[in-house]
């Protein structure tokens, strides 16, 4: 058993209860109590003045890789990428080789988790069998094994119908679906939103109706179904505005966005790692810069500034990583041939730090939109994972808003190296991660 | 938008470099460019050429042409040289043209193709440039179907130049500075010239290019061809930020008045098939180069075509085998082009004049 810790003089957000102050943190046995009168004499007392102390963010969409694609991440490492970003829980997406279709799957994930260390891993499980988009899975053996939701990520819910009967058949399970929305009619190239930086590099675009269109198309059928839809990683400023008028109705549907959205645009493809970069200039030899190429896109300003806004007045439920590592060959190719995503546990909070340093959004508000936020999409069951009561999971994180960092990507826990941010300087970092009142990353004598 | 303060810059996680930088000169040579002379080890556009560079780069093409009418076609300026031609996409007059623009100065030169060479068997790009490199070759001249795959191969390759011969639907500074030859030989200074570009605009490397090449000697380009191949971004709203200060003209009739040139793209058959066409035959009525609309150009003007040619498709057969059209001499022009191009950048200029 890990010893008790008491953590002195943080600033607590505790979105929960509501509660913003400046006092002690205190675990023994893996859950949250109060702090004893006489101290235990094995406690671990860790000074957290200056720092933020919070519930352990919680990831709706992390790419795990494992089973398959063990050269690109595997639990043990993306675990440890994930403590390293403050995350004390993630969900695993399906699209691993084989799907996680079968319950068989789940548990071999869940088996894996627990011989990585203390980072929480549930699962999502496919919608449908080998994510091929034609038959459903056993969602109800997969939700008996522990699938948190359902999602064909990667790929889309392949038609109307199958997410009709999707949202259904998870619906009555009380699970959400996730529907990587992307329209493959209409996108003619990956990873490249389509605009004027597309056009001037010569990229076949992904413009943001490929996304809207099929948010589109669920937020009909849940009128239809009932059920929950989880929109993941919602990019454009059309699909936030859609999610905003569903709510507004009274529908079931949730959204999340990754930090990559939140802060940068299709211009970190002409490869000065810089929104700002003037397209009418010429290329430089980091133009078409692979590391930026995503999907959904990285998209144009506008779209970010009402992601951002989304995020805040709460349209977007959670910021989720969408945690997409790669191998070196993935990447070191021309544009077009280049895998998509991003390697983001490790940059999320440094990431986000900067919009609530320019004022964008309130530090409280992006702490819930990482806890609470995440945990009320999953349900109510996990609504413990998001608070720093008496008697609940020991995840914590602490952190240090004002540290500046260089982002190294040799040093990552995560096999992914693939980030557009290598070399950038990042203002707020993770000094220690708590799961289950045991240290999953971070030196007690700091 | 933000609720935060008015106008303040985007939200971005750290001081990331600044504009300033992010327009630097990172392929310009070390020493800078004075004289207008190439000192540079890649060319990948023309985006970054200045209107000296591509004067001195045409007037020494002039001279290269001089040579090309000789019966003994031969110099030795770049003997020694090793010059690679990587073809990843079917091509006869890029590459024949490279090939014998190297040889004429006298530089070894190797010819690769996607089939039968390793990238058939799954080698990487990357891998496989990084193997000629080590053979010490100076120079690699690649054609892709794949926008950006020079910029990736010179961003990798320490000791190899790169040369641009065609890359997906970005961009061809060969053929731009062969366009430029024959516009100035046959038009004169392109200064305040009005140059259409009518055709599959979106897909075309070529019209990114001579946008460029042209834009820097001083020419107008008007954009002429479907809403469905014009580039998005060119059609309405967002001002035309990729290529800026082109017009776009769907009407052919009106954008070929008063043309002191017109270049017609090749239209693929397969466009038609991927829906954005109706038919060849409402292309060819809308958008064919044909006597009538030629009348409507300057009188005289200039006709080209990049290749390989629809006859009675883009350009009418009469006119394309006319006295308005060029379109072989381009070819010739090709080669002189990238014999002052390969010369300058196996040279930098500094071994005298080729003679």
């Amino acid at each position: 058993m890990s010893r008790p810790i008491l953590i002195t003089g943080a600033r607590v957000i505790d979105p929960a209860s509501g509660s913003d102050r400046t006092g002690d943190l205190f675990m023994r046995d893996g859950v949250m109590a109060d702090a004893p009168e006489t101290l235990p004499g094995d406690a671990l007392v860790i000074d957290g003045k200056g720092l933020i102390a919070a519930p352990g963010f919680i990831d709706l969409h992390t790419h795990l890789r494992e089973p398959g694609f063990e050269d690109r991440e595997s639990i043990e490492t993306g675990t440890a990428a994930a403590a390293a970003g403050g995350f004390t829980t993630v969900c695993a997406m399906p699209n691993t080789s084989p799907a996680i279709d079968t319950a068989a799957v789940v548990d071999f994930i869940t088996h894996r988790a627990r011989e990585a260390g203390p980072i929480r891993v549930l699962a999502f499980g496919a919608v449908s069998k080998g994510r091929k988009g034609v038959e459903l899975t056993d969602m109800e053996e997969l939700a008996r094994a522990g699938a948190v939701g359902f999602t064909d990520d990667g790929s889309p819910v392949a038609t109307g119908l199958l997410m009709e009967h999707a949202l259904l058949y998870a619906g009555e399970l009380g699970l959400p679906v996730m529907d990587h929305c992307e329209d493959h009619s209409i996108t003619a190239g990956l990873g490249m939103h389509e605009g004027p930086v597309a056009s001037r590099l010569g990229l076949a675009g992904y413009p943001s109706a490929g996304e809207e269109s099929i948010i589109a198309r669920d937020i009909a059928l849940l009128g239809l179904t009932g059920g929950h839809f989880h929109v993941a990683h919602v990019s454009t400023a059309g699909g936030v505005e859609m999610v905003r008028m569903a709510k507004r109705r009274g529908l079931r549907v949730t959204a999340e966005v990754t930090p990559n959205h939140l802060t940068m645009t299709d211009r970190w493809v002409l490869g000065c790692g810089c929104s700002t970069a003037v397209i009418g200039g010429w290329l430089t030899l980091d133009a078409y810069d692979t590391r930026a190429k995503v999907s959904p896109p990285l998209r144009s300003s506008t779209d970010r500034d009402a992601l951002v806004e989304g995020l805040r007045d709460g349209t977007i439920d959670a910021v989720a990583t969408d945690h997409a590592p790669h191998t070196f060959g993935d990447k070191a190719t021309p544009f077009d041939e280049a895998a998509v995503g991003i390697s983001t546990l490790e940059t999320a909070l440094g990431s986000l730090m900067g919009l609530v340093r320019s004022g964008a959004i309130e530090l409280p508000t992006l702490v819930e939109r990482l806890t609470t936020g995440p945990a009320s999409v999953l349900g109510e069951r996990f609504a413990e994972l998001a608070s720093l009561a008496a008697g609940t999971p020991a995840d914590v994180v602490l952190f240090d808003p004002e540290e500046s960092w260089t982002v190294d990507v040799s040093k990552f826990a995560s096999k992914g190296k693939n980030t557009p941010l290598a070399g950038q300087t990042l203002q707020g970092r993770v000094r220690m991660t708590i799961a289950g009142g045991a240290i999953a990353f971070g030196e007690a004598g700091r | 938008m933000i609720a935060h303060a008015t106008g303040a810059p985007s939200p971005q996680p750290s001081p990331l470099k600044g504009e300033g930088e992010s327009d630097g000169p990172l392929r310009k040579g070390e020493e800078g460019s004075g004289g207008g002379l190439l000192r540079r080890r890649h060319v990948l556009d023309l985006d970054d050429f200045s209107r000296d560079e591509i004067t001195a780069l045409l007037d020494s093409a002039e001279a290269m042409r001089e040579l090309l009418g000789r019966s003994i076609k031969k110099a030795p300026s770049l003997r020694g040289k090793v010059v690679l031609t990587l073809f990843l996409e079917p091509s006869t007059r890029t590459r024949v043209s490279f090939e014998q623009a190297g040889k004429m100065l006298s530089a070894d030169v190797i010819n690769i193709s996607g089939s039968g060479s390793s990238a058939e068997k799954g080698e990487s790009l990357l891998n496989t440039a990084l193997t000629l490199q080590a053979m010490r070759a100076d120079l690699i001249v690649i054609r892709s179907p794949h926008s950006g795959a020079p910029y990736f191969l010179a961003r990798n390759l320490q000791r190899m130049g790169v040369v641009n011969a065609g890359d997906g639907r970005h961009a061809h500074p060969t053929q731009a500075l062969l366009d430029l030859m024959t516009m100035r030989r046959h038009v004169g200074g392109l200064d305040g010239r009005r140059v259409v570009i009518v055709g599959d605009v979106l897909h075309s490397r070529v019209a990114r290019s001579d946008v460029f090449g042209l834009q820097a000697l001083g020419a107008s380009v008007v954009l002429c061809g479907p809403p469905t191949l014009i580039p998005l971004d060119l059609l309405h709203g967002s001002g035309g930020e990729s290529l800026p200060d082109v017009s776009v003209e769907h009407d052919l009739d009106r954008a070929i008045e008063d043309a002191d040139a017109v270049i017609a793209l090749r239209i693929q058959q397969e466009r038609q098939g991927a829906g954005m066409l109706p038919s060849m035959r409402e292309y060819t009525r809308r958008w064919q180069v044909t006597e009538a609309r030629y009348r409507r150009a300057r009188p005289g003007a200039l006709l080209m075509h990049p290749g390989p040619m629809n006859e009675g498709v883009e350009i009418a057969s009469s006119l394309a085998h006319g006295p308005g059209a060029q379109i072989e001499e381009q070819v010739t022009n090709g080669v002189a082009v990238r014999m002052a191009l390969l010369y300058q950048l196996l040279t930098g200029g500094q071994e005298g004049e080729a003679e």
